[in-house]
């Protein structure tokens, strides 16, 4: 079974179809890279999957379809971290990480040894400890990205949707986030998908590559496939050279002749 | 294993400490008891304080006042100091849940046009019922109806105003129906010159010697709001994340959000029913609580109203003995030693904000 299926997806905002008859299918387990231009509909299609906006066609996670799950239900199997997650300056790390919970609690019900375990485990887990009682004004870009991350490891939902998780970030950072949520996957068995804005960084973390365009999928395939300078000219008007780089792939902006 | 303990151990909501509790309450009794023997009848401490153990019925103790003190005490100086505190409470903890709802530090109880409701209904009241008003109990239905209906309005508005419909565009309705109402209002009083006195000392905020009929009146609306408002808390706290994340973590946003704005608002339109527009409560109380102890809204919603309620009950004992026997609007006190307190507040303590 599938971790997602998307069947026809289409998402509509002010009268415009920003996603269009999206079909996708991500594994269990895999790391899937969207990519495209700026517009091309990556978070609308990221929020239409976790059920933050409506959309035509069919979500089904873990083979049940959205409209079939709960708001809590949907929470406990998917996580969204946002582009831009509002931190708000007088929590503490604990209680920041600790809301991840929020989808285990009834209404009224206060975080029980379990919860405050979780909680716990996603502090060490992302080697937060340390500022568990530090509160979130005082904190780095890199550490809040790292306390964000466990946010969304408190929740233990088994998908885990970013968007542009390292938007923020300088390149050293960059690659402790991708490479940490990479060892996340492998332990936790986490299932992935991530908006990305930097190509090579996708080539490199991601099994597969989503490219997106005008709210179509164009291109769904291994890095290699997906990512030729062909493509990127006709969908990003960009020019660029793709080349190998240690068994992989780097795509690098090039100038035009002058 | 042992570092997972070690950790669950770190991870603490801070809530409200027995500390900061204890602080508050001891504020809030303080407060009370300056409110009871402040006046111009003399009544000492010990007294005020065994009449009120013998009320209590505290085994062998007696009052120790004679009939016309007791009667001072309990019909005048009780009632009145129990609805500021009513009131103040109310104030500060509608205040504290706008703001958090709303992700506005500047929100106050008054945001979505419960003022300018309440002050179109009381002064339609006084220009065109003075008659209806003798009973007294007119100009504060009048008043509630009022806020009620704008804050209703401002919500359909909200609502209508196509998909997003988003905390930002229910403040803009809020706002656009302040100020037709407050318009609204302005005509009337114009129009009107002759009430224009009694008007203004209302909107200016007063709390009426009316015994114990307002403190009965008061007293549901604001223990079953602030009961609902604190029963929700942890929520407040999920909703200061933004309405998109707080969805992704499952909650119904826009039912939580309503389910807190009609508690807030059906409490803070009861207070202003009694007690006019009293500026200021609402916004300053909640900050200077965060402000000292540095909490969650979880902690600060039960603080701001304890704090609040002893803040309102101090700032009316200066209200009725600065000029006494004449009376300063309480809305003129509250700003007027409230500012100051509260600079004071940021100045020693905004640098660990």
């Amino acid at each position: 079974m599938s971790a997602i299926e998307l069947d026809r997806v289409s998402v509509s905002l002010g009268g415009h179809r920003v996603v269009r008859d999206v079909d996708a299918v991500v594994e269990a387990g895999e790391w899937v890279a969207l990519i495209g231009p700026n517009g091309a509909g990556k978070t609308s299609l990221l929020r239409a999957v976790a059920g933050l906006l409506p959309c035509e066609g069919t979500v089904r996670l873990d083979g049940v379809p959205l409209a079939e799950l709960g708001r809590p239900e949907r929470a406990q199997r998917l996580a969204l971290v946002p582009q831009e997650p509002r931190t708000p300056p007088w929590l503490t790390v604990a209680e920041y990480v600790l809301m991840g919970r929020t989808p285990y609690l009834r209404p009224l019900a206060r975080e029980g040894k379990g919860d405050l375990a979780a909680a716990a485990r996603a502090l060490s887990r992302l080697e937060l400890e340390e500022l568990a009682e530090r509160t979130l004004g005082t904190l780095s870009g890199g550490e809040r990205q790292r306390v964000v991350v466990a946010r969304a490891l408190a929740q233990e939902a088994s998908i885990v949707l970013l968007d542009e998780p390292t938007a923020s970030l300088d390149i050293g950072h960059q690659q402790q986030a991708l490479d940490l949520l990479d060892a996340l996957r492998a332990t936790d068995g986490l299932t992935l998908v991530a908006a990305m804005h930097d190509l090579t960084l996708a080539a490199q973390y991601a099994d597969r590559v989503l490219l997106l365009d005008a709210g179509r999928v164009v291109a769904d395939g291994v890095p290699a496939e997906v990512l030729t300078e062909e493509a990127l000219a006709e969908h990003y008007g960009a020019r660029v050279r793709v080349i190998e780089l240690d068994g992989g792939l780097a795509v690098l902006p090039a100038r035009a002749a002058r | 294993m042992e570092a997972a303990a070690a950790s669950a151990r770190a991870v603490r909501v801070r809530g409200v400490t027995p500390g900061w509790a204890l602080a508050a309450v001891a504020f809030l009794l303080v407060a009370l008891i300056v409110g009871i023997v402040a006046g111009p009848v003399h009544i000492g401490v010990g007294d005020a304080l065994r009449s009120v153990a013998a009320r209590l019925g505290v085994p062998g103790v007696d009052s120790p006042l004679d009939a016309t003190q007791e009667s001072i005490l309990w019909d005048l100086r009780v009632p009145r100091v129990l609805l500021a505190a009513l009131v103040g409470g109310m104030l500060a903890t509608a205040g504290a849940t706008y703001q958090g709802v709303f992700h506005n530090p500047l929100a106050d109880p008054y945001l979505l046009g419960v003022a300018a409701g309440a002050g179109l209904g009381a002064t339609l009241a006084i220009a065109y019922l003075p008659d209806a008003l003798s009973g007294h109990q007119l100009l504060p239905l009048a008043a509630f109806v009022g806020g009620a209906a704008a804050v209703v309005i401002a919500y359909a508005i909200g609502r209508a105003a196509g998909r997003e419909r988003d905390s930002a565009t229910l403040v803009l309705a809020g706002v656009t129906v302040a100020s037709f109402f407050t318009a609204v209002q302005t005509f009337v009083q114009q129009r009107n010159t002759d009430t224009l006195q009694e008007v203004t000392s209302w909107i200016l905020g007063s709390l009426p010697n009316t015994g114990w009929s307002d403190v009965r009146t008061l007293a549901p609306y604001v223990l079953v709001t602030t009961a609902v408002i604190v029963a929700l808390r942890r929520y407040v706290d999920v909703l200061s994340l933004g309405d998109l994340e707080a969805e992704s973590l499952g909650v119904h946003v826009r039912r939580v959000r309503l389910m807190l704005v009609v508690a807030a608002t059906i409490g803070t339109a009861a207070a202003v029913a009694v007690s006019g527009l009293i500026a200021f409560v609402g916004i300053i109380v909640p900050h200077a609580v965060r402000l000292v102890v540095g909490t969650s809204y979880r902690g600060l919603l039960p603080l701001s109203f304890v704090v609040g309620a002893g803040f309102l009950v101090l700032c009316d004992v200066i209200a009725r003995t600065a000029l006494s026997p004449a009376e300063v609007p309480i809305g003129v006190i509250t700003a007027l030693f409230g500012a100051p307190a509260f600079a004071l507040v940021l100045r020693t303590r905004g640098s660990r904000a």
